[in-house]
Order: C-alpha cells, then structure tokens, then sequence
C-alpha cells in the first residue's frame, strides 16, 4: 500500500508552489507543463491520473491562484480529448486555446436538466455560470442531445460576465441559432467532471491547510490579556478540532483521487465532496473567527481562501446534493 | 404564566405596525429586503421621519427628547422594523453614546450633544478598539496629554464603523499611564474634522468598507470634551457596552432573515419541486425556526425581568451567542438555497446599480456577501468566545 506520490509528481508540486509564489501567471504555469501534467499520455500530456491532479490543484488551492486549469484543461481539455478532439486538446493543454465548458442553465440548480437544442447545426438557448467564458476561444456547449463545440464570437452568442467569488469571472451566455459542431453524446462528460470535482476538493484541500497554518501561526504570535492567545485552552481545542477535520477532508481527497478510474467512483466524487464542503464551510468559519477582526479584512490573505473555500462548495453540487447523491449511489 | 402581550403592548405593535406601513419609503425598504447598501443620505432620511414622530431615540427618557418607551416596546418596534425591511437605526449616537451622556455627561454636554444627534447634525462613531485591544479593549494605547485647556490625543482606533460619515467620535484615551489598566482611562469626544485626525478605510472580505482605522496625531480636543471624571472611563465604557447588548439577541434580524429565506425557498427548483419541500433541506431549516422560537422567549423572559426592574447581567451573553449563532445559520443556509449562484460577486448589485444584474434569483448577490458579513456577528462588541468566558464565570462561579 503506497499513499504517496511519484517523484515527478513531486517535483511537479514544488516547482508550482515556487512559480505561484513568484506570483507566476497563466503563461507561467503552462510552461511549467501544468496543463499537460493534468492530461494522459494517451491525450498528449505527461499525466493526467488522480494523483497528478491531486498534487496539482492542491499546490494551486494553498496559493489561493486564479488559473484557467480547472475549466479549460480538466474539465474543457478532458471532455475534448474523450471526444477525439486531440488537436484542440491538446492546444488548451499547452495554453495556446482556451475552453469554457457551459454546463448549467437558469434555474436549474444542481439539477443539471438540459433546455439548450440543437436545430441542425446550430444551438439556440441559454446557459448560466459558466466560468471564463469572456476569455475563451471556444465553448463547449451542453445541449439536449449531445456536446457541441462553438467558436468565440460566433454568429449569435451572447456573453454577460460578472466576478466569482474565487477571484475569476464568468458569464451568462445566450446562444440564438448560433452554427455549433456536434463533439459527441453527454456521457462523455463523465470523467472529465469526476476529475473536476477532485480538482475542486483538492483546490479546497490546500486551501483549508493554508488557512489552518496561518491560523496557527497567528494563535502563536497574537497576544491579549499579556499572553498570546494561542495560550488559552479554549482555542487549542478549536485547533485541534480543525486540524481533525482538515485530515478527514485529506483522506477524502486521497480517496477520490485513488478511484477516479474505478468502478466505484461515482460513490467517491459524492462522498469526497460531500465531506469537503461541509468541512469547507467549518475551516472557513472557524478560521475567521480564530483570528477575530482581523480574519475579516480584505488585506489580509486569509480573505480569498475563505471565499474560495465557500465556492468550492458551491461548485459542481454542494455538500447537500451531494449527500444525497451518495444516499442513492449506495441505495443502487 | 401569561406569555401573551398585555393589551397595551399589542396596541402598540399595532401603531408601530401602521407607521412603518405609511411613513417607510419602498425604495428603501427594497434595498433592506435585498440587503444592498444604504447611502449615508438614505440613513439620515429614515432619521428623519423616525424623529419627526420622536421615535427616533426609543431608548432615551422624554426629558431628553426619547419617546422613553419601555424594553418591551423597543423590543415590538424592533421586530416590526426588521420584519418591515425597515433600516436599522444607528446604534452609535443613539443607542451607545445617549445613554452614557445621560448618565455621566454634565448638562452642557446634554445640552450641547444630544439633540444634535437627534436632529441628524451628528454622526457619531466609536472609537473603542485598537489593533493591540480587542477583547482586551482594557489594554487600549491612545493616549491624552493635557497640556493647558486642551489634551493632546495620539495614537490608533480600528473597526470603526461608518467613520467614514462620521463627524464625531467618542473615544477611550489613556490619561494615566502609570495605572492599572482599567484604572488609567477616559471618555473622551473627539471632533472628528480636528486637524491630526486620518481616516483609512478596511475593507472587508465581502467587499465593503464598512469599517475604518482612525489614527491621531497631536490632535488637540478640549478638556470640556471629557465624560465624566478623569480616569474614570472605564465604568462609562462598561455602562455604554450593556447599552450595546440592548436588542444583542437580534430577534428581529432572525426573524425577518428567516422569512426571506422562506421566500428564496420557495422560489428555487430542486428536482422538480420547490427547494423548501427537500426533506434535508426542510430539517435544517426547521432546526433553526425552532431555535429562534425558544431564542425569542428567551430573549422575552429577560425583558420581562428588565420591566420588573431587574438589571440584565451575563444573562445577556447567552442572547448574544445564540443571537449570533442562529442569525448566522440562517446566512449560510440562504447562501446554500440560492444554489451555485452563490458563486457570483457582483459588487455593482449590492450598490443597487441594476443595469448589470448578476445571474440567479434577485436574493442571490447579497446572500454570500451578507454570510461573509456577518461572521462578524460572533467577532464584534466581546467576541463569543469572550461571552463563553462570560458565563462561566459570573453565572456559573467557574
């Protein structure tokens, strides 16, 4: 039983978390070979497993960085590269294109029920929150009979964009008999989604061990009442209780990581994120209110973790939907 | 027992209730619904119509210009404010710093400040915490000097809400540096327009600069500006902090919290029925009304005690740890209903500026900002933490 990573894998993570400190960008991290770390051999890269994007996205969650890799190569890279798309896979992996992956609709929630159709070959319909849509060069499109893939700035497509939460963007988009191509059927999203999914909790993973540590760190160094605060019993067992949970939240993570090509994976994205974004919401909380006034502030940099670690709930289905997946997976 | 409102009292919930329905303008009771925020001119103008009718200051004795209601009618007009997406009236004048004059200020003091704050000519803030004194606000640094009529105020405030509209700011200042820490402080009034003073706006992790850092250097304020005696601030500060705990349960809040998120429930599909029909999402929504039921009584029993003219002691803590507790289940449970829409940060839509309206139902921009917002709920006016300590040791001798 081997629960560590390969040294490539490694040496990957060491070199993300130096480049993101320099503050590296998304041309940075491509040259790094992020992208093709996140794909198989069979699809061009050098990677592509559940502990290549374990590593990956964790190093990318502890930095708190805005990238492109979650929604252009794990999920817009993967569902092209399962469509024969080897080409345009290939260029979102390097950085040279970039994919936004329209998924969700207007009032639909979590359901994921698809309104969006095709009429020949053009796709009219509406679809919501899809994340770096404003800087794509194609959207892949879900519609009711299959994937579609439409250029930028094709006949027709609308764009209105706004701010996440995490520090990106995304848009509502409107798609009026706009000419698409038809990539393949619906259920070739699956695995790219599963591997989102553990991006997301591995993101949030690393996000929550970073907030955790600057917690510690301020418990050690903040004094009141003449001692430093890390001194009173009431608030170690607050971090005892948080750094409890952070290890249930790595072994969840470990655990979808290791049966994202198994037969059982359906059950693990449900458990995993399940359990991440309750304990998501718990770290965020807990490590606001460890640091009193300061944890609020927009300066200091626990700020984009905590709100990072609130969409990665949001995202892909939260703790509930997910709770409830994980009922009827195991029900089956 | 008689949990029932004397005759009285349900007269007055009714007058209150009529009021707020022909004196509340819906465009700001629209922006209070939709948790977007109030300009300082929208503020001053729900002042005002609260003061036409001498509403305004509900806590304050008639001699002073309060209507000199009881605990229990602040408590109704509350409720029925934050149930009519009424904006709240702010606590720093009013609530903290009127009672404190009231008590311990000298006539011309009263006479001086206090209708300036019910006329809208004042806009106080509190200059309490310092980046050294939080919990600990007794180890504050400021220090006033005298040197002649004058002192000379330097040194640091922070969280100072809405300081930025302030013009004046009340401030607890060392004045003997050699005493023990509770010993050697003062009450001090700062014009806030005194050369020396600078305002820097905090923003918070939702977005907002609601609170600010106010630094002093050599600002000179005259010795009639001090409360009270000197070194003495610090029974003014505690006297000013149970005022602070007044409506600290925020039943109000909770209840009308609760009602929007019935509405947000309502309106959201999940598998093909409204959201509020989920059985895991109906349970925990049931979990919370059921605590703000037994939290509201509560906070009704402790009033009831007040009328009959006991003082509330640490009792209050409690209101305020479970207050905070459900208002802030209540936000993370708004921002689980509005779904992935959640995700979505518009700054422009909190403002109000509707042209570029974020995706999701209208509640949807402000339920993440207001859940981030209000983690302050547990930091501020003595962290919960600090009300736990509270309780151990005064209701339990722990």
């Amino acid at each position: 039983m081997d629960f560590g990573f390969t040294d490539e894998q490694t040496m990957l993570g060491e070199s993300l978390a130096r480049t993101l400190e320099r503050g590296g960008d998304a041309a940075a991290l491509s040259e790094l070979g992020a992208g093709l770390a996140l794909m198989t051999e069979e699809a061009g890269g050098f990677g592509g497993s559940g502990p290549d994007i374990l590593m990956v996205f964790r190093t990318l969650g502890r930095a708190a960085a805005v990238t492109p890799l979650l929604d252009s190569v794990v999920l817009g890279a993967g569902i092209l590269s399962a469509a024969g798309e080897a080409d345009l896979a290939e260029a979102a992996a390097s950085g040279e294109a970039r994919i936004a992956v329209a998924l969700e609709e207007p009032g639909q929630r979590y359901d994921g029920k698809v309104s969006t159709r095709a009429e020949g070959e053009r796709l009219s319909g509406e679809k919501s929150l899809v994340p770096g849509a404003e800087d794509a060069t194609h959207l892949i499109v879900r519609a009711t009979d299959g994937l579609w893939l439409v250029e930028a700035g094709a006949e027709g497509l609308g764009l209105r964009g706004y701010a996440l939460m995490d520090g990106g963007r995304a848009a509502e988009v409107t798609l009026m008999d706009t000419p698409a191509r038809r990539i393949g059927d619906a259920a070739l999203l699956d695995r790219p989604l599963a591997a989102a999914i553990l991006a997301v909790c591995a993101d949030a993973l690393g996000a929550m061990e970073k907030a955790v540590q600057l917690t510690t760190d301020y418990l050690k160094t903040r004094k009141q009442f003449g001692r430093p605060i890390g001194s009173f019993q009431a608030l170690q067992h607050r971090m005892a209780d948080l750094l409890t949970e952070v290890e249930q939240a790595r072994s969840a993570v470990w655990n979808l990581a290791g049966n994202l090509d198994t037969a059982d994976r359906d059950r693990h994205v449900a458990a995993t994120k399940s359990l991440l974004g309750r304990v998501a919401l718990y770290v965020a909380e807990e490590t606001i209110q460890l640091h009193g006034g300061i944890g609020m502030t927009e300066e200091y940099e626990l700020a984009p973790l905590a709100r990072r670690l609130l969409a990665a709930d949001a995202r892909f289905g939260d703790s509930d939907h997910h709770l409830e997946r994980f009922i009827a997976a195991s029900a089956a | 027992m008689d949990m029932s409102f004397s005759p009285d009292d349900q007269a007055f919930r009714a007058e209150v209730r009529q009021f707020l329905q022909d004196r509340l303008p819906a465009r700001l009771s629209e922006k209070v619904r939709l948790q977007q925020e109030l300009t300082k001119a929208e503020i001053e103008e729900w002042h005002a119509v609260l003061n036409e009718k001498g509403w305004l200051a509900g806590n304050w004795p008639r001699e002073f210009g309060g209507a000199g209601w009881t605990a229990i009618q602040r408590h109704i007009f509350d409720e029925e404010s934050a149930l009519a997406s009424a904006p709240r009236v702010l606590p720093f004048g009013i609530a903290m710093l009127g009672p404190v004059l009231q008590k311990f200020g000298s006539k011309e003091q009263q006479d001086r400040f206090l209708p300036r704050i019910l006329n809208g000519q004042d806009w106080w803030c509190q200059g309490y915490s310092e980046p050294g004194a939080g919990s600990d606000l007794a180890s504050v640094k400021t220090t006033a000097v005298r040197d002649g009529d004058d002192y000379i105020v330097n040194g640091q405030k922070t969280w100072t809400t809405l300081g930025q509209h302030a013009n004046w700011i009340f401030c607890l200042v060392r004045t003997d540096p050699t005493a023990k820490a509770q010993e050697g402080i003062s009450f001090l009034l700062i014009d806030m327009t005194s050369p020396g003073i600078t305002v820097r706006p905090i923003v918070l992790l939702d977005g907002t600069p609601e609170v600010n850092e106010v630094f002093f250097d050599d600002v000179r304020v005259p010795t009639e500006n001090l409360v009270g005696e000197e070194n003495k601030g610090w029974t003014y500060a505690k006297y000013l902090l149970t005022h602070e705990r007044t409506n600290i349960a925020g039943v109000g809040f909770a209840t009308a919290g609760l009602a929007a998120l019935k509405r947000v429930a309502r309106a959201q599909q999940a598998q093909g029925k409204p959201l509020i029909e989920n059985p895991l999402f109906a349970a925990r929504l049931a979990e919370i009304e059921i605590d703000l039921m037994a939290m509201a009584t509560t906070n009704l029993r402790m009033l009831a005690q007040a009328a009959a003219g006991q003082v509330p002691g640490a009792e209050s803590s409690m209101l305020k740890l479970k207050g905070t507790q459900i208002r802030q289940a209540i936000n993370d449970l708004t921002r689980r209903a509005v779904g992935p829409w959640a995700l979505a940060f518009p700054s422009e839509a909190l403002e109000g500026a509707n042209d570029d309206l974020p995706p999701g139902p209208p509640e949807a921009a402000a339920a993440t900002r207001a859940y981030l917002n209000n983690r302050k709920l547990s930091i501020y006016g003595g962290s919960n933490e600090i009300q736990r300590g509270i309780i151990a040791k005064s209701l339990l001798g722990l």
